[in-house]
């Protein structure tokens, strides 16, 4: 037996402090989120041929529209991080700047995320019009919806940044909203290289 | 359809959407007396608990609280709800299949049997035995690590109440509309919009999502709970086997369940936004589904077993009254089996036609899966082996459980056989061996769990006599019932199938049905054991340790505490309660100090209403109902987030009080 100490039980006297489990809890959430991920990529993999003799990813995706998306989403990334370090210096408007410039650079990539579907479907290239198109909106539009509810977030925690200042809850919640964020560019890495950038090569 | 059944036509209003008139079922006389049942006693409840004043306690003391024992509680008696209107569909299926013989129609016309076994599946896996487990997991695992509550108390809150909401919207379907036609798993392209009209089909995706959100959030929850609020000085291999099969069943739901979000909401987006995934044109693959949902299907079946299997650990431990033989090899094939369970889902389908070798590395995955699951079997009889059994009910259960799980892990590897699954594919074959493990297995340790911890959670046992005749009833009827099924599954009978031709099958299907009838009386005693138990508290009352048990949840007092323990525990070694017991411990009578816990919240059961009322309006093409409702969410949900004081402390006079009548008790 690995059990050298005898079993015992006793009471503690001091105060028992266990750590906060929100961080592994929410990297836990951020697994299975990455599971729903995981299953319409394997979706895209499997139907992202059936093309029904409409359009193919040559015909509809340019390289430098996704290009400046992506770099919008990689640079909100990099403007999030700075938040954090500002919030680490408890600099309240410095971390309120940078979350709001974070919030604005998302605020584009959705913005240009919705014009490419509205293209998409005025040109007739709609989900309905094959199995491809279809795994197509419902990968990028789940993560779109992501970024959407990660900034309908962003301007929550903003409020109540401004409201309560930079204490433990709300740090905490910024070191969760952060790694969400964070997770979604990963995620959007993935769709960049496996959706735009291997179809169009 | 072949019946002369015409569903009412599509029309669509902007204010109720396809919701009209016609689709409440008043021509259907069993709905409609079932119906007036379920309105005359929800009506009887409602004066009762006006009568007793009992508005105010269920509302403070029940519905908003985030303490996890109430919650664990109000699972259970979810649990028991559904059940009975699972086991309703049952019975009436038997029914149905017992008299449809040789040209007979039977009582039930096509359209409405389709939709019993739709109903019935569905019902009993998500809302039954899915809701079990989580109640048994949610009242036991705290303790047993010496937590005060869960990681997070609000969440177990919504949790429940979401599943509260989906269980309701399943339940409405009775009464306005229909529920779906095509099976448990509903697969397209028949559950696509083409082949399911109406909104049966659609009240199955949102009540299963609704329901779903609360089960991803409970497992996060519970791997959250055990990694961080173990008692100071517990490792992870010192944790009950109880408490690690509920670790392991909830790393399922958590890698699992979002698979079934994902494709469940690809099969919403193709039928109510064209998409084109699982359609018969334009490229869709229905396939692609069915391979979808048994990755999140096979595991499930694991999700709702593997808590079973902690529960039989923690049941044979106590009885035989000797620590659990092979712990590690224990702790090891369950999670070996969490593991294998991802890699065996193929071999649902066979016959899909995937070729040889997928199908030999599918069929030899799932045979090995049997191999950690019989270190369990050899593991609880070794640990009876010498050891002094007392067989009290739960022991019975679990003895029961022993002969009959193994049956069915045999016909089951029987079924890994690929040209025997061929064979026997879509037969009652497969119905047998399922009910034999999810009856064998699921609903017995149910049965166990709620009369080993009843004296836990209340202070009194259950009464004993009518403990054993719910038993005999449902060990006898379960045989009586299913091994027909076998017989009929090898002569080629397919499953669901409302009437059938050759009357020489009527006599296995009337023998099956009586089976049924035994079971319906183990069902009816556990209720009699319910009031009986409750009538006679006094005479039952025990004290905190009834069975004589090992595990740190019967430290607390009986019913426990609100904070559980008074004072924080540090644990060294397995087994805490046995050794306190060892060690001649008892707890101190001065010196408590306020005890730190979660408030109560409603926001919980009111953004889970909000929920019901989104899904209801999904189903029936309200728009502006269902924008409303979401946006109230996704409001409610902020709102929520503003308030920073979530917890209080119980004051040390308080815990003293309530310290010193546990002990007077």
């Amino acid at each position: 037996m690995s059990h050298s100490a005898p079993a015992s039980v006793s009471v503690v006297d001091h105060d028992v402090h266990h750590q906060s489990p929100t961080p592994i809890g929410f990297w836990i959430y951020l697994m299975s989120d990455c599971i729903i991920f995981g299953s319409l990529f394997a979706t895209y993999a499997v139907l992202g041929g059936s093309f029904a003799g409409g359009p193919g990813p040559k015909d509809l995706f340019e390289a430098g529209f996704v290009a400046i998306e992506t770099a919008l989403l990689l640079i909100s990334s990099i403007t999030f991080g700075l938040a954090m370090l500002r919030a680490d210096k408890k600099d309240q408007s410095g971390t309120l700047m940078w979350l709001a410039i974070t919030g604005l650079f998302g605020a584009g990539f959705i913005a240009m995320e919705l014009y490419e579907f509205n293209h998409l479907i005025h040109i007739g290239a709609g989900p309905s019009r094959s199995a491809f198109l279809s795994s197509f909106f419902a990968l990028v539009g789940t993560h779109g919806l992501h970024v959407t509810g990660g900034i309908i977030w962003l301007v929550t925690l903003m409020v109540q940044i401004a409201k309560h200042g930079l204490g433990t809850a709300n740090m905490r919640r910024l070191g969760a909203l952060s790694m969400f964020w964070h997770f979604l560019d990963l995620v959007w890495i993935g769709v960049f290289s496996f959706v735009y950038l291997v179809r169009l090569v | 359809m072949a019946d002369g059944y015409v569903q009412p036509a599509e029309t669509f209003s902007p204010i109720f959407g396809r919701l009209t008139l016609d689709w409440i079922p008043y021509h259907e006389p069993i709905l409609i007396a079932t119906f007036a049942g379920v309105a005359l006693g929800g009506l009887v409840v409602l004066a009762l608990m006006t009568y007793f004043k009992l508005w105010v306690p269920l509302w403070r003391d029940w519905v908003t609280t985030v303490d996890h024992k109430k919650i664990g509680i109000m699972y259970m008696v979810l649990g028991f709800i559904m059940l009975i209107r699972g086991f309703a569909d049952a019975l009436m299926m038997r029914a149905q299949q017992a008299m449809a013989a040789g040209g007979a129609e039977g009582y039930l016309p096509p359209h409405h049997f389709d939709q019993v076994f739709t109903a019935h599946g569905v019902i009993m896996i998500f809302f039954v035995a899915m809701v079990f487990i989580t109640g048994i997991m949610n009242y036991v695992m705290p303790m047993q690590i010496g937590a005060r509550d869960v990681a997070f108390p609000f969440l177990n809150n919504f949790s429940f109440w979401m599943t509260v909401s989906g269980a309701l919207l399943v339940n409405i379907s009775l009464f306005v509309g229909e529920f779906a036609r095509v099976g448990w798993l509903a697969f397209p392209p028949l559950s696509g919009a083409s082949y399911s009209t109406g909104p049966g089909m659609d009240y199955y995706l949102w009540a299963l999502q609704i329901a779903g959100v609360g089960t991803t959030l409970s497992g996060i929850n519970m791997i959250a709970t055990v990694l961080k609020m173990r008692a100071p000085g517990m490792k992870l291999m010192d944790m009950p086997i109880f408490t690690w099969t509920t670790l392991i069943t909830n790393v399922l739901i958590v890698v699992a369940f979002p698979v079934l979000t994902a494709t469940l909401s690809l099969l919403t987006l193709d039928r109510y936004f064209d998409f084109r995934f699982f359609t018969n044109d334009f490229g869709g693959n229905a396939m692609m589904y069915i391979n979808l949902i048994w990755i999140w299907g096979h595991p499930e079946v694991y999700i709702l077993i593997i808590p079973c299997f902690g529960v039989f650990s923690e049941i044979v431990s106590t009885f035989s009254g000797k620590p659990i033989f092979g712990y590690k090899t224990m702790v090891w094939a369950t999670a070996c089996i969490m593991v294998l369970s991802f890699v065996v889902w193929l071999h649902h389908f066979f016959t899909m036609g995937s070729g040889a070798n997928v199908n030999t590395f599918f069929g030899i995955t799932t045979m090995i899966i049997a191999v950690p699951t019989g270190v369990k079997i050899f593991n609880w009889l070794f640990t009876m082996y010498k050891g002094r059994v007392r067989l009290e009910v739960p022991m019975l259960w679990t003895i029961g459980f022993l002969i009959t799980f193994t049956i069915g892990g045999m016909t089951g590897v029987l079924l890994a056989v690929p040209p025997v699954d061929f064979q026997l594919h879509n037969t009652l074959f497969l119905i047998a061996h399922f009910h034999n493990v999810i009856i064998g297995g699921v609903v017995f340790a149910v049965y166990a769990a709620v009369s080993y911890w009843w004296p836990k959670a209340f202070g009194f046992r259950m009464n004993d006599t009518w403990g054993r005749r719910s038993f005999w009833f449902w060990f006898t009827g379960f045989y009586v019932a299913f091994m027909p099924l076998y017989a009929l599954g090898l002569m080629g009978v397919t499953r669901r199938t409302a009437t059938y031709p050759d009357a020489g099958w009527q006599p296995y299907f009337i023998v099956a049905a009586f089976g049924a009838v035994l079971i319906l009386l183990g069902i009816v005693s556990t209720f009699i054991n319910f009031y009986v138990s409750i009538r006679d508290r006094k005479q039952l009352a025990c004290g905190t340790d009834p069975w004589d048990a090992r595990t740190l949840e019967w430290a607390t007092q009986s019913p426990p505490a609100p904070y559980n323990f008074p004072f924080d525990l540090q644990i060294t070694g397995r087994e805490a309660f046995w050794t306190m017991k060892q060690q001649g411990f008892t707890w101190p009578t001065t010196g408590y100090k306020p005890i730190h816990m979660p408030k109560g919240t409603a926001f919980g059961v009111l953004i889970a209403g909000l929920a019901l009322v989104f899904g209801f309006a999904m189903v029936w093409y309200i728009w502006w109902l269902a924008i409303l409702a979401f946006v109230g969410m996704i409001g409610l949900g902020i709102f929520h987030t503003f308030n920073y004081k979530r917890d209080y402390y119980i004051p040390a006079e308080e815990v003293s009080a309530t310290e010193a009548k546990g002990a007077a008790a």
